[in-house]
């Protein structure tokens, strides 16, 4: 049974017993939500105000960046065409909200409150406002639960924003750590470093953050650097989600440019 | 006695459900890796008062429901429910007997069996990193188990369920 379930035979039977179980998850997450709703309710005029104006002003940042923003758009779709390789399309993106549902404590496991009804699929990738979280493993019709990127048993291709040179980070089991592995002691990495997707592997969408470098240990008697990232995305806290419908076909994204940098750098 | 009609399922029934949002209900970060196994506890409290009705297939099933709504692999906890059930109907007539203190002890036991079969299984198909915690819902389950026998035991008193 177990050797069935590793070949994906039992979906159908998980999602049929989720759906019977749903309504105790249902009961379990409502006292959760009534305690927002209250709290919404009962919070005070003037701080609603100051929220509003925080708020506005925000925006009006973020409206003006983007707009730069589409401007660099344009010129890297015409970049783009002329060096004739296929466009990213824009993804198409729908917010997940957590459910108040523990998993088990050993797996980096959180379930979000979209599932196949909304047109979730297994392998789907997962961001929050500030990058990458995790990719679904499981789909039922009301809900799915996705693998952290922090689990031992998840790794994302990844390159670093500063070089492109490409790696993967490897989950620890800890929280909030992540691995590159298999980078060689004089790669030129820095601490500080952005790491972001690379969509290599046709899965996650290219460009998102994934984290920051925070430290490299050198062991002159091991062949790969250890080097640490910290994830961007807020893997705890984060209570709304976003799914990500990536373009069907990824585009070749890596030049030969980017090929000789990394070549380089071995 | 035999010849009667069984009485009391939606309390057995409700028992379990209680039991699953238990099981599911958020706790803050500290006491996760402490949560007592609700489920096991009940299925353990019904296969001994009732072990004509409640054995290793009610438990099997309700291992599967486990693993759902866990996000564990499919069939882990529906062996090791099914395992606890069958030591129990094994013991039921020495269980019923033991004073509430020695009853915890064996029933530490029986879910000591539970978790190192499913550490076992955990560690053919993945590899996540286990440390201590993870047997230390164990012990909170010993701890609970004497309120949770004396609960469940005058429900059913109260409820005639047989």
């Amino acid at each position: 049974m177990i050797l069935d379930h590793k070949q994906g035979h039992l979906d159908s039977v998980r999602s049929f017993l989720s759906t019977a179980l749903y309504p105790v998850q249902y009961v379990v997450n409502v006292p959760v939500e009534l305690a927002g709703t209250v709290n919404d309710a009962i919070s005070m005029h003037s701080s609603l105000l100051d929220e509003n104006d925080r708020l506005r002003e925000e925006r009006l940042m973020l409206n003006s960046r983007l707009q730069r923003y589409e401007v660099l758009e344009a010129e890297n779709h015409r970049l783009r065409n002329l060096f004739e390789s296929s466009l990213k399309l824009k993804e198409r993106v729908l917010i997940a909200e957590l459910m108040a549902v523990d998993l088990e404590p050993f797996k980096h496991q959180i379930r979000i409150n979209k599932g196949k009804k909304e047109g979730a699929y297994d392998g789907q990738p997962i961001l929050d406002a500030t990058g990458i979280m995790g990719q679904i493993i499981h789909v039922s019709p009301f809900y799915s639960d996705v693998l952290l990127i922090t689990d031992p048993n998840h790794s994302i291709p990844v390159e670093i924003n500063r070089n492109g040179l490409r790696a993967i980070a490897v989950g620890t089991g800890q929280k909030n750590v992540l691995q590159l592995e298999h980078l060689p002691s004089n790669a030129d990495i820095k601490q500080g470093d952005l790491i972001v997707s690379s969509g290599l592997g046709h899965r996650f969408p290219a460009g998102y953050p994934v984290g920051t470098v925070r430290n490299i240990t050198l062991d002159p008697a091991e062949p790969f650097a250890k080097i640490m990232v910290i994830p961007s995305a807020r893997l705890q806290s984060s209570r709304e989600v976003l799914l990500v419908w990536p373009h069907e076909k990824a585009r070749l994204r890596y030049s030969n440019m980017k090929d000789f940098a990394f070549y380089n750098a071995r | 006695m035999l010849d009667e009609k069984p009485r009391g399922r939606l309390i057995i029934a409700t028992s379990f459900v209680v039991a699953f949002m238990l099981t599911a209900m958020p706790l803050p970060e500290w006491a996760l890796t402490w949560r007592p196994f609700w489920v096991a506890m009940v299925l353990i409290y019904w296969c001994m008062a009732l072990p004509n009705r409640i054995g290793p297939g009610t438990a099997w099933f309700l291992g599967l429901l486990i693993d759902v709504l866990q996000g564990t692999l499919l069939g882990m906890n529906a062996l090791g429910f099914a395992l606890i059930a069958y030591l129990v109907q094994k013991s039921y007539q020495r269980l019923r007997v033991y004073p509430l203190t020695q009853q915890s002890m064996v029933v530490g036991f029986f879910l000591a069996v539970y978790l190192l079969l499913s550490l076992w299984i955990r560690g053919i198909s993945d590899d996540p990193k286990i440390t201590w915690n993870y047997w230390m819902p164990m012990i909170t389950s010993m701890l609970l188990w004497p309120w949770l026998f004396i609960v469940l035991r005058d429900m059913r008193r109260k409820f005639h369920v047989s």
